[in-house]
């Protein structure tokens, strides 16, 4: 035997083994393809022999070739022999050729499932080890589904080695096989907990990556993750988990605020970059998380951007790149920070590494305000004709041009400015982007209207020079401008000087060297500047000239007749032809010109871009079916959405070198002079062409600005945007210098006005107006309109089937699927079929998945549902499953064991957080312990729904203390036997059967929202929460509704504060300085804000005097407006919701220092559990025990004071006796229960 | 995730291609060369971020790269990782392969990258970070080897002497200078190839 072996293995010693084969192929460099074909037929031989040692030689020679990028799928099969060797070289061999090439396509992939498995529960674990790397590049949903159990029992292997590979693993399985997220997930998260280090570092990288698509669901997981931050040491842990915070604090600002702190302390204290690099990426976007205006966050603010500056400075280009990066993330939420280094970012747009310049360029694009465009833009032109290569020049183009047209032109205060930009940079030769110059001149000029005037001259100056026609430019890009300036000159002609000299440039001969699409414009608008002239000269008494244009028509356009263009050539013929009908009824002496021009009469409207696309599908008019039968094959490919224009021509190289020589230049000089000189719309001082712009009603509050604009002094070689810099300057100033005396006079009129804004600088953003008011024409959108959130959702995306809600309750049909024996697979066939059997599973395959696809569907669906009834519906929450009674009882049993439900979870989190300084919002959330039915997914802002949270809340509270007195039951048996009997009262042993009583009576919808004010603009509705946290403190969280159809802004929150209670304003504020809200509103919405109070005594209640103020800005006009309210603290608001078990109950009322007082009510018609719950809705109360129509309730004030009550009811009278240990705050306290039930 | 390592030299030959996504032959190489036309254009001096133009992924997706003498090393990474972090794997990689080959250079990986392959296993396992401490990668890699020639014993090792019969051809690698002077090294020994 063994000499059978040994001369086995001397036959092999002369095959050729992978470092032969690679020899090989060295020694053939001429004839390689050649000589790797003779070593595929060997290695087929090969494959072909019985020995394993030689196929998994073979295998490995073929991974060699697959990197070489030949395709050895073909040996799929042999693959799966090797891996299934027992010897652990071979098996490692044949894993990582299957890890090279097996896909999703491979079908032999179905026949290792058995083989895989066997290798995870391999007493070796490297043979495991290798099988999981394997696994991980080539893992199926198939794969995934069989496997998902033996991996999950491996996350819990002795070895870290293995636990750590099944861990990461875990996250392939999941992404295709989503059902197995929830069942993992739990032992998952002890992973994070992991002894090893290794592991933990998985269990970390696994959850960020799936938190990273759906973070909301691991939100829950905030304080496991906070504890290993401070805890861990480990650079790559900590950076992930640092990445993780970064996804979370979007959805949660408490997050973010407690996290400031220990992410700063990092920064100061972390000596590696990438750690302080992440530090401060999340750090930034905790920042941007938190609403702004936040005075104790410019600290943070500035210690980034410090950092940021440090790393830019550095001459590591890899920290400067990232500072960079990070800084235009800043940039965003805080760019006054970040301009302040604008010289830093300016410097670094000349260094040699374009990944840097291209980020300087990025962030230029935020950093740019009203104030510094024309600056900035100045540089970057300088840049433009310094820069050598024409990608990155092509790349500043196209930023200048991002620059100056983001966010709808903001911040452009003189289109007379851009305009020459846009001219000016038609001056490049060899650019790509002429079709963007000329997108932008279109845009400007139809949309805002003010400049028609200015851009019609400045075209017609462009399609006269002809600079952009010399020579063999069609090659060129830029000669795509011709076809926004004839357009333009064409569209708007009515602002032509003289519209004859355009015609007659736009006939040159030389036109017919364009292309055709933009020949096809020149000859369309020559037509719409015929009709111009003829109307110019309509009238007048000599019809010579009208007759000229006619004459001039007929013997141009013959040339654009022959044009190989069809586009060009029926224009032409068609205008040709109309023009020569006209030129008879000239000679007529017919007055044409008001039929000429009707041809093009109508305005044309911007559309948006999206507007098809949001055309609402009618009722009953399904877009996929087939109107007629549906053709054999497609063939609609090639039909794409055509661009802007006809097409892009095919981008040619760079064109010849145009000299624009100083002679050129000075007569464009003298001719825009002359333009200006001529225009009435140039110059903004003359009263009439003011007019046209002001014609709007409402707009006498817009700082109308005079400007005395003397002809500007030129300066000989300047560019002419040049001189709009100083015009500028000059405007400013003398804006600057008008409104101080403006504000002077305010001042002196009104002494005491919200002076804060006025001297808030000079030069803040609002204060620079524009030039001339422009009114930028809004896109069109067709009516009712879609909602456009979910443009840009891929429905393909993966991770999406992984946005499982993970605080759910496992039901019992999650189970992972586990092998089962045969006879059970028999029964359900469906399921996941055995792998024996592999021809038939074969045949089988397909049919299972698209039974798979549809199971995946429908429960998808049904989730969707659920989760809808659960929001509106709550008699049709889905019930527990059953399978958790036991469980819930025992812990009821164990009352002081913390429970591990999840909701408890959720609530934990909550707990963790508020001891932020803002206050949680729900109230449950303040005793961690008892609220088992804080719904993780709920909105608790909301109103509409803490109703249904409050109702279950309750109804789990009466569970629970169901389930104590089932307890106490068991000790007093006798004395409570009798109740079992009637079962009245709500009493029963069961809870299913007191839900279902309960469920005959809903509950009415409760809202602790009550009005504050409201006016024909705003509504405001509040609720006061006390602070548990902080004993002198509540929270007043304001709901503010637009009622009107305009936006309000600016909107400010004051009350006069009392002696006793103050409202918290951020340090360094007067106390007269009002609290701006954090938000705006537009028409319809609502969005709440909250305000922190500091009160000292809380045994009264109190009223508090407040103003809100506000900006309601429609679209012509904005006015100031206020609202006065008055806030009413009642003492029910500073009690808080606390838990208390009976035993601690009995022993406070024993103690006797409570004093006593009670409260009768008469005539309620009510069921004793809606009282109830009334009590514990709107007076923060909980119940601590009810015995048939008499409950125990308890509620702590945020000072401490003990407020108990017992309430009794029989025969509509209502009882209540109440112990306090403050007389006057429980005396308040009843007047309220009082007040409250005699408004129902 | 990282969607992608690859190791190439200064001529752009492959030495290592690992995708985390599966793509067929064609593309692969296609990618190996486009990325090698990104890469081998930039100075030395420049940062080793680059940006766009790619065939994995979309714009979430970065190109992480270090140049040792004559090879490129190469992560395609997506925006979860962390950039300086993934420079310090791409050190701990090559720290390890000049541990295990004792003086690494370019031939060791072109004839062993099977080896380069199950080293690199030990890091990354389906596109996430798996190890960064090296002292384990280490040990993990060795025990595998030792099981490897334990499970060769007495059979293979006749084959054993044969490729170092054959390994006498090849022209002397020297072993004896670090990674720092790799370029030197493998400067000689393309020369003498």
């Amino acid at each position: 035997m063994a000499l059978k072996i040994v001369k086995g293995s001397i036959d092999r010693m002369f095959d050729k083994n992978l470092q032969d084969l690679v020899r090989g192929i060295r020694n053939h460099k001429e004839d390689e393809a050649k000589y790797i074909s003779t070593c595929i037929d060997e290695i087929k031989q090969e494959l072909k022999q019985d020995n394993i040692a030689v196929k998994a030689n073979a295998v490995c020679k073929l991974t060699y070739l697959q990197m070489l990028g030949y395709d050895i799928s073909w040996a799929a099969f042999n693959i799966v022999e090797v891996m299934s060797s027992s010897k652990f070289t071979y098996k490692r061999i044949g894993y990582l050729a299957a890890s090279q090439c097996f896909h999703e396509g491979t079908d032999v992939i179905m026949l290792t499932t058995n083989q895989i498995r066997k290798d995870l529960s391999s007493p070796n674990q490297y043979d495991t080890g290798v099988a999981l790397t394997g696994l991980s590049c080539f893992v199926t949903p198939d794969l995934a589904r069989d496997l998902a159990n033996d991996i999950m029992t491996l996350m819990s292997h002795t070895k870290p080695y293995i636990r750590k590979k099944a861990v990461l693993i875990m996250y392939k399985v999941f992404l295709k096989y989503p059902e197995s997220l929830r069942p993992a997930f739990p032992r998952l998260k002890e992973k994070l907990e992991d002894p090893d280090p290794g592991v933990q570092s998985a269990a970390v990288n696994v959850i960020c990556e799936l938190a990273r698509r759906n973070p909301k669901n691991y939100l829950s997981l905030a304080p496991l993750f906070f504890k290993l931050m401070t805890s861990s040491t480990n650079n790559w842990v900590l950076i992930k988990i640092i990445k993780l915070f970064g996804a979370l604090t979007p959805l949660e600002p408490r997050l973010g605020k407690k996290l400031i702190e220990p992410l700063t302390n990092l920064i100061h204290s972390t000596s590696a970059m990438s750690l302080l690099y992440e530090c401060v990426n999340t750090v930034i976007a905790v920042l941007i998380s938190l609403s702004s205006g936040m005075p104790n966050h410019s600290a943070s603010i500035q210690l980034c951007v410090q950092k940021l500056r440090i790393l830019i400075e550095d001459s590591d280009q890899n920290l400067k790149y990232l500072g960079l990066l990070a800084m235009s993330k800043i940039l965003k939420t805080h760019p006054k920070s970040v301009q302040s280094h604008k010289d830093l970012i300016l410097q670094c747009l000349d260094d040699k590494d374009e990944s840097i310049r291209l980020r300087a360029l990025d962030l230029l694009y935020g950093m740019v305000s009203k104030k510094n465009l024309m600056e900035i833009v100045k540089k970057l032109m300088l840049h433009v004709d310094k820069a050598e290569g024409t990608t990155y020049r092509d790349e500043l183009l196209t930023k200048i041009i991002d620059i100056c047209s983001q966010s709808n032109y903001q911040y452009i205060t003189n289109f007379e400015w851009y305009i020459s930009i846009l001219v000016e940079l038609t001056r490049l030769e060899g650019t790509r982007h002429g079709h963007l110059i000329a997108s932008q001149m279109l845009d400007v000029a139809i949309r805002v209207k003010a400049i028609r005037g200015f851009a019609v001259a400045q075209m017609a100056m462009l399609l006269d020079s002809g600079h952009l026609l010399t020579g063999n430019m069609q090659r060129n890009g830029i000669c795509e401008v011709l076809y926004a300036a004839a357009w333009i000159c064409g569209e708007f002609s009515e602002h032509l000087d003289d519209p004859m000299q355009t015609l007659e440039a736009m006939l040159r001969p030389k036109v017919a060297s364009l292309p055709g699409h933009i020949q096809a414009v020149y000859v369309q608008n020559a037509a719409k500047l015929f009709a111009t002239v003829l109307q110019k000269h309509e009238g007048a008494t000599d019809s010579q000239a009208a007759q000229d244009t006619s004459q001039l028509l007929i013997e141009r356009l013959p040339l654009f007749v022959q044009s190989a263009n069809l586009e060009v050539q029926e224009r032409a013929s068609c205008i040709l032809q109309l023009v020569k009908y006209i030129q008879k009824l000239q000679q007529k002496d017919v007055e044409v010109a008001e039929e000429v021009s009707a041809l093009f009469a109508g305005e044309l409207n911007p559309v948006a871009p999206k507007a098809q696309k949001k055309v609402p599908v009618p009722e009953g008019l399904d877009l996929d079916a087939w109107i007629n039968e549906p053709p054999s094959e497609s063939e609609s490919e090639d039909e794409k959405p055509k661009a802007v224009f006809a097409k892009e021509e095919p981008k040619q190289s760079r064109a010849r070198h145009i000299e624009v020589d100083e002679k050129e230049l000075a007569r464009r000089r003298e001719a825009r002079k002359q333009e200006q000189a001529n225009n009435p719309f140039y110059i903004k001082s003359s009263p009439s062409s003011q007019k046209v712009y002001q014609d709007a009603p409402g707009v006498e509050h817009i700082p109308v600005v005079q400007i005395d604009l003397s002809v500007p002094l030129k300066v000989p070689g300047m560019p002419m945007s040049e001189q709009y810099l100083k015009l500028e300057e000059e405007r400013r100033q003398k804006e600057r210098a008008d409104k101080k005396k403006k504000d002077k006079k305010k001042k002196k009129r009104e002494k005491r006005g919200k002076g804060k804004r006025d001297d808030s600088g000079p030069e803040s953003e609002e204060d620079i107006t524009p030039a001339h008011q422009v009114d930028i024409v809004t896109e069109e959108m067709p009516e009712n309109a879609l909602p456009s959130d979910d443009d840009d959702k891929d429905p393909n995306d993966p991770h999406k089937a992984l946005d499982i809600d993970l605080d759910k309750p496992l039901a019992d049909s999650e189970k992972l699927p586990v092998r089962t024996h045969r006879r059970e697979v028999l029964k359900s066939p469906e399921e996941d079929g055995d792998q024996d059997g592999i021809t038939q599973e074969a045949k089988r395959r397909s049919s299972k998945e698209k039974k798979e696809k549809d199971r995946k569907k429908s429960k998808e669906e049904e989730k969707k549902k659920k989760k809808k009834k659960h929001k509106h519906v709550v008699e049709e929450e889905p019930p527990e499953p059953l399978s958790e009674e036991p469980v819930q009882s025992e812990e009821s049993a164990e009352v002081a064991a913390p429970p591990t439900s999840t909701s408890a979870e959720a609530s934990d989190l909550d707990f963790w957080l508020s001891s932020a300084p803002v206050p949680p919002p729900i109230k449950e959330a303040l005793a961690p312990k008892t609220s088992v039915a804080a719904a993780p997914d709920s909105e608790p802002d909301v109103p509409k729904d803490a109703e249904p949270d409050e109702e279950k809340s309750l109804k789990n509270k009466k569970k629970k203390q169901k389930k104590e007195k089932d307890e106490k039951k068991k000790k007093k048996r006798h004395h409570h036997h009798h109740h079992h009997g009637d079962g009245g009262g709500g009493d029963s042993v069961q809870n299913g059967t007191v839900e279902e009583e309960e469920e005959e009576e809903p509950l009415p919808p409760m809202s602790n929202y009550c009005l504050l004010a409201e006016n024909s603009y705003i509504k405001m509705v509040y609720d006061i929460q006390g602070n548990l946290q902080d004993g002198s403190q509540v929270v007043v969280s304001v709901i503010f509704e637009n009622k009107s159809n305009s936006f309000l802004k600016s909107m400010e929150f004051n009350v006069l504060d009392s002696l006793n209670s103050k409202l918290q304003r951020p340090e360094g504020a007067s106390p007269h300085d009002g609290l701006v809200v954090p938000f705006q509103l537009p028409p319809g919405v609502s969005n709440e804000a909250r305000f922190v109070f500091s009160v000292q005594s809380i045994v009264m209640p109190q009223k508090l005097k407040g103003t809100l103020t506000f900006i309601v800005k429609s679209e012509d006009s904005s006015t100031h407006e206020k609202l006065d309210f008055k806030l009413h603290f009642t003492c029910t608001s500073y009690l808080i919701t606390t838990p208390c078990y009976s035993d601690a109950y009995a022993k406070l009322l024993e103690s006797g220092d409570l004093k006593s007082s009670s409260l009768k009510l008469e005539g309620l018609n009510m069921p004793f559990h809606h009282l109830l719950a009334r009590i514990c809705f709107h007076h923060h109360f909980s119940v601590v025990e009810r015995i048939d129509s008499c409950a125990s309730m308890y509620s702590r004030s945020i000072q401490g004071h003990h407020v108990c009550l017992l309430v009794k009811t029989a025969n509509q009278t209502v009882s209540i006796d109440a112990k306090c240990d403050e007389p006057s705050l429980l005396a308040n306290v009843l007047d309220e229960i009082k007040q409250t039930f005699s408004q129902c | 995730m990282i969607k992608a390592i690859l190791i190439f030299n200064n001529h752009g030959k492959p030495r290592l291609s690992k995708f985390y996504e599966h793509y067929n032959e064609d593309i692969e190489q296609q990618i190996i060369r486009e990325t090698f036309h990104l890469v081998s254009k930039r100075d030395e001096n420049v940062c080793n971020f680059l940006e766009g133009g790619l065939l994995i992924g979309g714009s979430d997706n970065k190109l992480i790269y270090r140049h040792y003498a004559t090879l490129y090393f190469v992560f395609c990474v997506d925006s979860a990782e962390s950039e300086l972090g993934i420079l310090d794997l791409i050190q701990v990689f090559v720290e390890t392969l000049d541990k295990c080959f004792e003086n690494v250079c370019e031939l060791d990986l072109i004839f062993h990258v099977d080896k380069v392959h199950h080293i690199l296993a030990e890091m990354v396992m389906g596109g996430m970070v798996l190890e960064t401490n090296m002292n384990e990668i280490i040990t993990q890699v060795d025990a595998q080897v030792k099981m490897e020639r334990s499970e060769a014993g007495i059979a293979g090792a006749p084959a054993r002497a044969v490729s170092a019969v054959k390994n006498m051809n090849l022209p002397e690698m020297p072993k004896n200078i670090n990674i720092g002077d790799i370029s030197i090294k493998v400067n000689l020994l393309l020369q003498r190839l």
